[in-house]
């Protein structure tokens, strides 16, 4: 709760996992943080409990000064009115529905009152800020991997989020779209300047998209910090196998000109 | 093709020890009548087979009880069998008509009579008072005690008028496939009233009571009992039908409720 | 093993085709002359059809809340609620006298209310629901079950309200299991006879649907009910082959779609 000025998003939490409890405290503000560790060490059900989709048992998450949980207040926000854009690794689109209805829909969900063909009209201008304007009508399954991130994003950016949640955003991609689908992340998200939280396994996704980085391993934050601090001296063994498979320059190499 | 053949082997295998099998039961102590009966009749016919198994020692009676109707299409489909009772004349007469049965006779008697629930919820105490029930429980045209009933109902009307006649069919609210389900609705209180057999209505002293049918408009229900010409067992199953109409068999029917076919009245 | 195969198949064919072919066409066509055939029919479609949308507009909601329940007891729920397809459908029948019957449990309460269900049309409704919704029940949770958990996350992030995720996503992209569901409880609504002979009773007009009708007709002439049961093999067929084609164009609209 700094202020207005720049929205924040702080996480405390503590939850029972089964085998284990994941105990975690983050703060993002305008710069995107990675959040990194091994299969099972909680990741995703990190990005649930702040969605609201995880109860935890104690802890409290912050939107900038909205408070969206709070287990000694009792409030607990449904995720439909945390403001959270959440893009899954697949992106979570519609089967059912053309890629200009699934913006609508969230346009729907957000102001009801609004005519149909108004909705689809605005729809219409969000694809087109996308630079696909003439795949509207197309259903998900007819468009390649890079065409549905964007229509996702769009999506989630005309539910007027207060902050973005990515759930391993190119893991599902070949590799030739990755290298645009993780350009073309990299510039929404700088552009946008909102708390970005995003979970991977892929280093070069972390070099594009991030620049700190949280290590998660068995539910516990074991460190967090700059991206270059943590590369530099890689807290686990995970961590430095992780950044030991990627070299540096050239991963942003490739990444930064799209950027600009 | 040889795990193919392998169970087609095994296939014919079954399929030729079967008879053998057959051969064993047939030669061995016991020999099986086999004995059809109308549904009504189970108790009864359970206790003359025990005597019947008593004076036969190697033979056992094993029953098939079902409607009379659903008996006769089995026979009629080429069930083994070697005696049919029937609860009416209807079935029989099919089969004899189709000589598949040798010289049919009654063997018992029954009397459709009024049975209402022991609380009596609709104060029936004598036929006429039936149009005082408002739910009214009867068999189905379609099978004996459906058709025994119409024939008292239209009797009925001869003696009471037509007022009562329709005043009975207006609060006729089902019209049951065998005897059992119209007691069943009146033992649970759903019918303030329902038509059955009078040896059905014993079996329920203690949810039932019954209204005697005044004598001039009821109508006797007759069971024809015949030994099957095609029965395996001719004279065992010649023996059971006559201990049925022995003098012994005719007292455990009159013990259920069985009119004797003593007093006869040709049908 | 194809062998095994054609055996159940010819196995499970032949009934039918002695069906059609026993006692010839005129028998049957005689048959379906008889005056329980017509009344017996129009009570059957009649009745399914409001039985099957009662348990379509229930059993959804329901269906959606069992799938997404996670409280314990939902799973015990869930088992009771099949019990209907195990216990013979008279027994159920039986239970339905005993607790709505005029002496239920409710019957009393129903009766001064002015209201007797036993032995009347509603009857048959209700013997056809109880025996037939557990089928709906089942192919819905199951299908509300395999939606992508994903898609739900996503659609409730974007502010779906309940509702609205229920109706535009849920609804949507379970229909093809839903409509497959509804068929099969359908199917058994139109097929159903122990429970509504003994809760609904048989008259003809009233509460005399076409298995009744089917089985008061073998009192009479076997040929009759052949008839009948023909009818009813035929009906079913039309619309369940109806239900196939419908969800496959549905299917196909979609993927038309998939690569």
């Amino acid at each position: 709760m700094t202020g207005n000025s720049a929205p924040r998003l702080s996480v405390a939490v503590q939850a029972g996992l089964g085998s284990f409890t994941l105990q975690a405290s983050l703060e993002v503000g305008a710069e995107p943080l990675a959040l990194v560790g091994p299969n099972g060490s909680g990741k995703t059900s990190l990005l649930l409990t702040i969605l609201g989709l995880h109860k935890p048992e104690r802890g409290r998450i912050v939107l900038s000064d909205e408070i969206l949980f709070d287990a000694a207040l009792a409030i607990d926000r449904p995720t439909e009115e945390r403001h959270l854009a959440y893009l899954p690794q697949d992106f979570g689109l519609f089967p059912h529905l053309t890629a200009i209805d699934n913006v609508a829909f969230a346009l729907a969900c957000r102001s009801a009152r609004v005519s149909t063909k108004q909705r689809r009209s605005e729809a219409m201008a969000w694809l087109e800020r996308f630079g696909i304007g003439n795949l509207g009508e197309r259903n998900p399954s007819r468009l390649s991997g890079g065409e549905r991130q964007r229509v996702a994003l769009a999506r989630a950016l005309a539910s007027s989020p207060k902050a973005l949640l990515l759930d391993e955003p190119t893991a599902s991609l070949d590799v030739e779209a990755r290298v645009e689908v993780r350009a073309f992340l990299a510039e929404s998200i700088r552009s946008l300047g909102l708390p970005t939280i995003l979970v991977t396994h892929d280093a070069m996704d972390v070099e594009a998209l991030a620049s700190r980085v949280a290590v998660l391993e068995k539910g516990h934050v074991v460190a967090c910090g700059l991206l270059s601090d943590v590369r530099r001296a890689p807290p686990t063994s995970f961590a430095s196998r992780l950044f030991s498979s990627s070299t540096v320059p050239k991963t942003s190499g490739i990444a930064s000109p799209s950027l600009q | 093709m040889t795990r193919r053949k392998l169970l087609l082997g095994a296939l014919v295998a079954a399929c030729s020890t079967a008879p053998l099998f057959a051969m064993r039961a047939r030669g061995g102590e016991a020999q099986e009548v086999v004995v059809f009966a109308a549904a009504s009749l189970r108790e009864v016919l359970q206790k003359v087979a025990l005597t019947f198994e008593k004076r036969h020692p190697n033979s056992k009676v094993r029953f098939s009880f079902a409607g009379s109707q659903d008996l006769r299409v089995q026979i009629e489909q080429g069930a083994k069998v070697d005696v049919f009772a029937s609860a009416d004349w209807k079935h029989m007469k099919l089969l004899a008509d189709k000589e598949m049965v040798i010289e049919p006779v009654v063997f018992a008697r029954n009397l459709p009579v009024v049975v209402v629930p022991k609380n009596n919820p609709a104060q029936v105490r004598t036929f006429a008072d039936l149009p005082k029930a408002t739910h009214l429980v009867v068999g189905a045209a379609e099978v004996p005690i459906g058709a025994y009933t119409e024939a008292i109902i239209a009797a009925a009307e001869r003696l009471y008028g037509k007022a009562f006649h329709e005043a009975i069919l207006a609060r006729v609210c089902s019209r049951e496939l065998n005897v059992r389900q119209v007691l069943t609705k009146v033992a649970l209180g759903e019918a303030d009233a329902g038509i059955v057999y009078k040896t059905d209505a014993l079996t329920m002293p203690d949810k039932v009571q019954i209204i005697e049918i005044p004598s001039q408009i009821n109508i006797v229900a007759e069971y024809p009992i015949a030994v099957l010409k095609a029965a395996p067992h001719l004279d065992l199953a010649r023996a059971f039908v006559k201990l049925v109409l022995s003098k012994e068999g005719q007292k455990t029917l009159a013990e259920a409720g069985f009119n004797q076919v003593g007093k006869q009245r040709t049908k | 093993m194809l062998g095994l195969g054609g055996l159940l198949l010819l196995f499970l064919v032949l009934p039918f085709v002695a069906l059609v072919l026993d006692g010839g066409p005129e028998a049957i066509w005689r048959g379906l002359g008889c005056s329980l055939t017509w009344p017996a029919l129009r009570l059957s479609l009649g009745t399914t059809l409001i039985s099957v949308v009662l348990v379509v507009v229930g059993g959804t909601p329901l269906a959606w809340w069992l799938a997404r329940s996670r409280w314990r007891s939902a799973r015990w729920l869930e088992i009771l609620l099949q019990l209907p397809v195990v216990i013979p459908p008279a027994v159920g029948g039986i239970a339905l006298l005993l607790a709505f019957g005029r002496r239920g449990l409710f019957g009393g309460t129903l009766e001064r209310l002015g209201w007797t269900p036993a032995f009347s049309v509603v009857a048959v409704v209700m013997a056809q629901v109880f025996v037939s919704a557990p089928f709906y029940l089942q192919a819905a949770v199951q299908a509300f079950g395999r939606l992508d958990p994903n898609l739900l996350a996503v659609a409730r992030s974007l502010g779906a309200s309940p509702p609205r995720l229920f109706v535009r996503v849920a609804l949507p992209l379970a229909r093809p299991w839903l409509i497959g569901g509804a068929a099969m409880s359908w199917a058994r609504a139109l097929g159903e006879f122990g429970a509504t002979l003994m809760f609904a009773g048989n008259m003809t007009g009233k509460t005399q649907t076409l298995p009744l009708a089917i089985y008061t007709a073998l009192e009479l002439d076997i040929h009759t009910a052949q008839a009948l049961s023909l009818l009813l093999v035929v009906f079913a067929f039309a619309l369940l082959l109806f239900l196939r084609r419908f969800n496959r164009g549905f299917e196909a609209a979609r993927g038309a779609a998939t690569p």
